[in-house]
């Protein structure tokens, strides 16, 4: 290798190591401010600890726990389905179902709010959490997803096992899902993170201080004035809640980013 | 053969036995709140109880708003600098990620993703302390490298609302991005950079003629997704703000939305301008759809 060439290749990963930083800033500056505040500047728990008393914090990370671990059961399991019927199956207004699903899925979904506000209200589901895992347990998205997975489960071997007296629901269940596994993985961290993260649904659902989620609890916090003093508390705050989906996404993650590129290199 | 007419019968049923649940689901917490979207934008309400037919008058007082108008632009305005500046970013990202010199290749990948999975609302609380006030890390870091005599009001200041936005929504977005670009990047056919270097082309030349036309359909892919979440942009400015910023700076369609229908309390103006957001994102559907067949045209 040349000189130039030695330069250039140092330069570049000098050049990486400088972006990852800009990247990685903000979040080591949370970390920084959430363990800070212990006399003379020592790390302390301190901010944990009025946290976890003072304020619902952990009641709305079970909240957030629970919401998000039956939204994402819940559309995983319907999409997979969903998509299986459309990869596997002729059908009697298939056709149709596919071009309402292209159609719905360049929908913006801001627009059902009023409606589905309304219905929330004549159902009184308003300050519960069915209208938060319901509603959205129908994803277009994730539909289309696992047809285009289960689309290179062998039909030769779903005709093998009805042959052997396999129902149809098992040949789903035992067959084409373990097939499609990196897809199941990505699209559950998929789901759980957007749930997750959800914000506008949940603030205009849920009323008592209870039952906010984290988002809901955060951006709650975040408006009062002694957490504005007090950063240390708030990125405490913050810290606890980002930290479960980060967890999650390190354990599944080479099923995320898979599954996450097959859709736009093959499209 | 009565065997297998039963396991016909089943197979027949299958797949609608399959979708039923997401069929059910999708009519009524889809379809029917469509529908309700759109008989409510003809009527003025107070709450889900009160409500008035009022004909095209939500439309007709939409095309003179204002504070719609504005809203638009500023979402355009956004999403317009988001697109431009996050595709170029990513891409760099990528280039650097996928160059045969840089080492660590795998921890980087994750680095620049990680991101991605804080949400839009932890974002901006984050970004809201990072950018805030005299004592916010970059108006201190700033101030003590002697590039600035007075803090910036990054929040404060209307002039810098858009670039605060830009900030913390490319901090958010860039590594997405760029997992998509690596994987184009390395589905680039090799032969055509080695018939390029026989061509004596310079690198910037195999960028050009090479690799942008070898990854053009996920550079339209982000370019497509990158502008339909600009154009839905809510959760940032809402909380990084706390409302709609100084002098409105910060104001979305979806924030309009949100503070028409649920904070004013009139559903059926936010119906109106829900269904104005679907023509938004319907012509920027057609665009794309318009030129990626060009695209198509062309390669033949």
């Amino acid at each position: 290798m040349n000189r130039r060439g030695v330069c250039s290749a140092l330069g570049l990963n000098l050049l990486v190591w400088g972006l990852a930083g800009v990247a990685v800033l903000p979040l080591a500056w949370m970390v920084g401010m959430a363990f800070g505040g212990g006399p003379d500047g020592a790390w302390s728990l301190e901010n944990f600890k009025i946290l976890l008393k003072d304020e619902p914090m952990g009641r709305w990370l079970v909240n957030s726990l629970f919401v998000s671990c039956s939204y994402a059961f819940l559309v995983v399991m319907l999409s997979a389905m969903g998509g299986y019927a459309l990869a596997k199956y002729q059908f009697f207004g298939k056709g149709l179902a596919q071009v309402v699903l292209v159609g719905a899925l360049l929908l913006p979904p801001q627009v059902l709010l009023p409606g589905s506000y309304e219905l929330m209200d004549r159902i009184r589901w308003i300050d519960s959490y069915a209208a938060l895992i319901v509603p959205g347990g129908v994803s277009v998205f994730g539909m289309l997803l696992f047809r285009q997975a289960m689309i290179a489960v062998p039909d030769d071997l779903l005709s093998a096992g009805r042959m052997d007296g396999c129902g149809e629901f098992r040949l789903w269940w035992g067959v084409a899902m373990p097939m499609v596994g990196p897809m199941v993985g990505a699209f559950t961290l998929m789901s759980f993170i957007s749930a997750w993260n959800a914000y506008l649904w949940p603030q205009i659902i849920l009323q008592d201080h209870g039952k906010f989620t984290l988002p809901i609890g955060l951006a709650n916090l975040s408006g009062l004035p002694g957490y504005q003093a007090n950063q240390g508390l708030l990125m405490a705050a913050t810290l606890l809640s980002v930290l479960p989906a980060a967890a999650l996404f390190l354990i599944l993650q080479r099923d995320f980013v898979a599954g996450l590129s097959s859709g736009a290199v093959k499209g | 053969m009565s065997g297998s007419g039963g396991w016909t019968w089943r197979h027949r049923a299958a797949p609608y036995l399959f979708l039923a649940p997401s069929a059910a689901l999708f009519a009524t917490f889809l379809a029917y709140p469509l529908v309700r979207s759109a008989v409510l934008s003809f009527y003025k309400s107070a709450g889900p109880d009160h409500e008035v037919f009022v004909g095209m008058a939500n439309y007709a007082f939409l095309l003179r708003d204002r504070y719609f108008w504005w809203a638009v632009a500023n979402t355009l305005l956004f999403t317009v600098g988001f697109v431009a500046l996050e595709l170029p970013l990513a891409l760099g990202l990528a280039l650097l990620l996928n160059h045969r010199r840089v080492g660590l290749k795998k921890f980087f990948r994750l680095a620049f993703f990680s991101t991605y999975l804080v949400g839009q609302v932890f974002v901006a609380v984050i970004f809201a302390l990072l950018l805030g006030g005299r004592q916010g890390l970059v108006n201190r870091l700033l101030m003590d490298g002697g590039v600035i005599g007075e803090p910036v009001g990054f929040l404060t200041d209307p002039r810098w609302s858009m670039v605060s936005m830009w900030i913390a929504a490319l901090w958010l977005m860039s590594g997405y991005g760029m997992i998509y670009l690596l994987a184009a990047l390395q589905g680039v056919d090799q032969r055509l950079y080695e018939a390029a270097a026989v061509d004596g082309a310079s690198g910037w030349g195999r960028l050009v003629h090479v690799t942008l036309p070898g990854i053009r359909h996920v550079l339209w892919f982000l370019v497509l997704v990158g502008a339909i979440g600009g154009l839905q942009l809510f959760e940032l400015p809402y909380v990084l703000f706390g409302g709609s910023g100084p002098n409105s700076a910060g104001l979305t369609v979806v924030m309009y939305l949100f503070i028409t229908g649920f904070e004013v309390g009139d559903l059926g103006y936010a119906s109106a301008i829900g269904w104005a957001l679907v023509a938004m994102i319907g012509v920027l559907a057609a665009l794309y759809l318009r030129s990626t067949g060009l695209l198509r045209e062309e390669r033949r």
